[in-house]
């Protein structure tokens, strides 16, 4: 094999199994999610792989063989994952980490399949989260699959936000969808005229009701809401065309018309009269935000299941690469190894399994957060509500004080007395994981889509010619093309971006950023190869850039660190994302080391399993660190004017002659020295004297901390590397190619 | 409910197909490399046994199936998380080693110990099921053995249905030489049957049937009685896998005669 040679160290002996998985994303207490994860796993291997591999993907239209897959979503359970067992559902409690894994096990064989399943919960989360007590309850029943002994076909939903250009997008505070009085008796419910146009709508061909955001163009209705309409209103509820999707042709998408004619009732959360105006008790923009906030994590984890999903069909076709060949015999080097005797096959792969892992460790800690805040924002609201305080911007104002009080518990050292009071404290508690949802939610969405769909291609190149056709195993050319969708809706990276350049800055959030940099040196010390010292350094570098980047200006006077700069804020939001899935992926690895040893199948070869996710850890920790060096870097030195040969600074630089005097009296200036004028005055054939680091040198400084923490990195690299060139993988697949 | 049943299935748990079985040599006799990381499976033959233990049980109300299964609990309970979620039953762990080397006559006595401890059984209307077969190695007794340790004489091997009459007796098909069965009717409970492939699909998953059985499959998982079995002189020469004989051809767009036409001219010049 093509490594050189390591120091002894226990080696990973088959691909982490379910009983790794489940301590590494914390769902191993949790047998409802351990049997959602095989029952989705069993459709998406079967069902769906089939409908892949018999080419359903060729086909824009929605098809019979297509519709079975929602069948099977419905008999095995993934469908009554998002309702609460009065509801026809099986999971009590938050279920952000069961759609999550849903959405993670369909992906692994096919992205289309798991936004048809996601579709339909997106278009049921506006009720879930802004509807009326009645409203929930009407459509989760519906589209709850049928109870044993019951007869009845399972609604399906569209969520309807996107519309034609030149609208919603990337900007969705406008909209062309229009809602209107169309008639009011005395004393009776309105009813509204709805005119919406859709496009990129999922789940429309087969859509019993579709959520649709509106903006009113009445007097008489103030703002914007969403509202639920339904395939047998009053009007027209034309479905449109197929669009021609060269990606996730598993899931029905379309541009729909919508004419129609609803009761008031349909406004979702409700609504009010007030002087003969019907005021929305939510407006769009609240329910798309709490709504996209949850329905962005497993999107991202969807691209994450694909780059895990990569490493058994590359390991394999890299051995088997020259079997049959006449000079490969069994037994043989060539024959039993192929690819893998080059280093650099199984360095390129390490790459993109280590990216899988810290994708996926993200991406399960952000749908985990969702959990753990959904109950703890259920209870801030009813704290605040006694107090008097309720509405958006009179809550932010309240939570003030909670955030001081969050940011006084991180400063505080772990012996401090009062810092059992301060945990105590539910608000305190919600503003932390609050803020720290707000930025790993997009990061996920972000990083995991965007970087993830450069390494699937990445994965498909590893396969050479054969992954760029239909007969790869692995379904790999299908998922890199998936994964730039993925990117896309749901918000795209632009959007992510700048929801980080805001959420990232809070000072909760930068308060929390600190901690976490001083627990990975923490972790460093007892853990050293996990790669955490060298984050550590990558964080805080990071940080020192930002608190930089916020206090300077450009040679023009204009600041840095400005909403409107994006080439400021988008790069250094790019380089956290970096920084955070490396964070989690090496946490996840600390937690199998702690609860591994308890669980019997998990802790047989334990000590190589996390030798190799350790090393994993350090290859992302270092690329994470790379990545935020570069970009930190030109963003410190990049807004500097580069000096010139103009007289101001060309007066600056020394002249050969007066090199050779100071020489008697300084020596070694001459080398230090490095833009001498010649004799008769010439300057260096370069661009201009080299930049000083006036104002920067702590900057320097840490960056070239950063890089000597680097030490280390490629050792653990050739150490996974050998390990995929040992790991014993399944004989076949476990789904159809 | 006169034709109430209580149906025992025994299965053991086996690495998943798909997995590759390397068997090595190790301080305590053979076993299969990496055997406890690999996926495991219920044996798909006495996961027959079981699927059609719940489809008799849902044909004759007041019966009862429980799941014997001897492994370790922590690989059990992985199985379970999927085979929980098929069919109702109730499972009896006993907490033993893993692998298909475990010497038969200890094997079968502590199933039978284990189905003689369950409270509530009715061993008058007993069947006991289990794999004809098993995708490990099977020892091909086990499941006699345990019947005649729990005094059950009547046994058929190489099921594929069983009938019940209403008058408790029942008619079964045992697979012979030919591709076809014989046909007996046996007088009445207690039997054993091995079971083939039988004649039902694999159910599929239903997690709200899977919650119902983790209520009593965690509990009995945490209870599970570790079992320790002798190797009462059995001592293996050498184990290996059977040889692989693969002519594959890779055919696309044959039709349905001409893959017929093909198959006769194969048979016949065999």
């Amino acid at each position: 094999m093509g490594t050189v040679a390591l120091s002894e160290t226990k080696t990973m002996l088959t691909l982490p199994g379910d009983a790794v998985r489940q301590i590494l994303w914390r769902f191993a207490d949790r047998y409802d999610l351990q049997m959602l994860a095989q029952s989705a796993r069993a459709v998406a291997r079967g069902t769906v792989a089939r409908l892949v591999a018999s080419g359903e993907r060729n086909t824009h239209e929605w098809t019979p063989a297509k519709a079975e897959m929602l069948e099977a979503f419905d008999r095995s359970g993934i469908t009554a994952a998002f309702m609460e067992p009065e509801e026809g559902g099986f999971i009590v409690g938050p279920k952000n980490l069961a759609l999550a894994l849903a959405a993670f096990e369909l992906a692994w064989v096919d992205g289309g399949a798991a936004t048809a399943s996601l579709a339909s919960f997106l278009a049921l989360s506006p009720i879930h989260e802004r509807g009326t007590q009645e409203q929930v309850t009407h459509y989760k029943t519906l589209a709850a699959p049928p109870q044993p002994g019951e007869d009845r076909i399972p609604w399906r939903g569209a969520f309807a936000l996107t519309e034609p250009i030149p609208y919603v997008g990337v900007d969705t505070g406008m909209l062309s969808g229009k809602v209107s009085v169309a008639e009011w008796k005395d004393g009776e419910e309105p009813w509204l005229q709805v005119d919406k146009r859709g496009r990129f709508i999922t789940n429309i061909a087969f859509a019993n009701f579709v959520t649709a955001a509106v903006g009113s163009i009445d007097p008489r209705i103030k703002g914007s809401c969403v509202i639920i309409l339904e395939e047998g209103d009053e009007g027209s509820f034309d479905r449109g065309i197929p669009t021609k999707k060269l990606v996730h042709q598993l899931s029905s998408t379309g541009d729909p018309i919508f004419n129609m004619k609803v009761p008031a009732s349909r406004i979702v959360g409700g609504y009010t009269v007030k002087d003969g105006v019907i005021v929305p008790n939510f407006n769009h923009g609240e329910i798309i935000e709490a709504v996209f906030r949850r329905t962005r994590v497993p999107v991202g984890l969807m691209t994450a299941a694909k780059l895990l999903s990569a490493v058994e069909p590359v390991i394999r076709y890299q051995r088997e690469r020259f079997r049959g060949a006449e000079g490969a015999k069994p037994g043989s080097v060539r024959y039993e190894q192929g690819i893998q005797q080059r280093q650099d096959a199984l360095h390129r792969l390490v790459d993109v399994w280590a990216t899988g892992e810290a994708a996926t460790s993200l991406g399960f800690a952000a749908a985990r957060l969702f959990d753990t805040i959904e109950p703890l924002e259920k209870l801030k609201t009813a704290l605040l509500k006694e107090q008097g305080v309720q509405g958006g911007r009179a809550e932010m104002k309240a939570l003030r004080e909670s955030e001081q009080r969050a940011i006084e518990l991180l400063s505080l050292t772990p012996a401090d007395p009062r810092r059992a009071e301060l945990e105590a404290d539910p608000l305190v508690d919600y503003v932390l994981k609050d803020a720290e949802a707000n930025v790993i939610c997009p990061a996920t969405k972000l990083w995991n889509t965007g970087h993830g769909a450069n390494m699937m291609r990445e994965a498909v190149s590893l396969m050479g010619g054969y992954g760029i056709t239909e007969d790869c195993p692995g379904f790999l050319a299908n998922k890199w093309m998936d994964a730039q969708l993925e990117a896309t809706y749901e918000g795209p990276e632009a959007v992510q971006r700048r929801q980080l350049t805001v959420t990232m800055t809070s000072e909760v959030f930068l308060a929390e950023f600190s901690a976490w940099t001083a627990d990975m040196r923490r972790i460093a010390s007892d853990h050293p190869g996990t790669g955490a010292c060298t984050l550590a350094s990558a964080m805080h570098l990071w940080q020192w850039t930002l608190n930089y980047l916020q206090k300077t200006t450009d040679p023009f006077g204009n600041k840095l660190y400005h909403g409107q700069r994006q080439g400021v804020t988008f790069a250094l939001a790019d380089a956290l994302c970096w920084l955070l899935a490396s964070r989690y992926q090496i946490l996840d690895v600390l937690e199998l080391e702690a609860r591994g040893p308890e669980d019997a199948v998990a802790a047989e070869e334990l000590e190589g399993t996390l030798q190799f996710l350790s090393d994993l850890c350090y290859v992302q920790a270092a690329q994470a660190a790379g990545e935020a060096s570069r970009i930190c870097g030109e963003l410190v030195f990049g807004y500097n004017q580069h000096p010139t040969w103009a007289d101001e600074a060309h007066r600056a630089c020394f002249m050969a002659s007066e090199l050779e005097v100071f020489e008697e009296t300084m020596p070694g200036i001459t080398a230090m020295a490095v833009d001498v004028l010649a004799v008769d005055g010439s300057h260096p054939i370069k661009a201009g004297p080299c930049a000083g680091c006036a104002g920067s040198s702590e900057f320097l400084r840490l960056q070239n901390k950063l890089t000597a923490c680097l030490s280390g990195f490629r050792l653990a690299k050739d150490r996974a590397a050998d390990t995929v060139s040992k790991v014993m993988i399944p004989e076949a697949l476990d789904y159809p190619a | 409910m006169a034709n109430a049943v209580h149906i025992v299935v025994c299965a053991g748990i086996v690495p998943d197909p798909l997995q590759t079985l390397e068997p090595i040599t190790g301080p305590n006799g053979p076993g299969l490399k990496n055997e406890m990381v690999l996926p495991a499976v219920l044996d798909p033959w006495a996961a027959s046994a079981l699927y059609e233990a719940a489809s008799l049980a849902a044909k004759n109300p007041g019966s009862k199936v429980w799941l014997v299964s001897l492994g370790p609990k922590a690989k059990l309970q992985q199985v379970m998380m999927t085979v929980a979620q098929k069919v109702h039953f109730d499972l009896v762990p006993i907490d033993g080693p893993i692998g298909g080397f475990p010497d038969a006559h200890s094997t079968a006595a502590a199933l039978a110990g284990a189905i003689n401890a369950i409270p509530g059984l009715d061993k008058a209307k007993l069947l006991l099921f289990g794999g004809w077969e098993s995708a490990t190695r099977g020892a091909g007794v086990t499941l006699q053995l345990t019947g005649e340790l729990l005094s059950i004489t009547d046994q058929f091997q190489g099921v594929d249905q069983i009938d019940l009459r209403d008058d408790g007796s029942f008619e079964v098909l045992e697979r012979v030489e030919g591709g076809k069965h014989q046909v007996s009717v046996c007088a009445g409970t207690p039997a054993v049957l091995g079971w083939a492939t039988g004649n039902l699909a694999e159910p599929r998953n239903n997690p709200q049937v899977g919650m119902v059985n983790m209520r009593t499959i965690m509990p009995a998982l945490q209870k599970a009685k570790p079992a320790t079995l002798a190797a009462n002189g059995l001592r293996y020469v050498s184990v290996g896998l059977p040889k692989q004989q693969r002519t594959t051809r890779v055919v696309k767009d044959l039709t349905p005669d001409q893959i017929a036409a093909e198959l006769v001219e194969w048979i016949g010049a065999e």
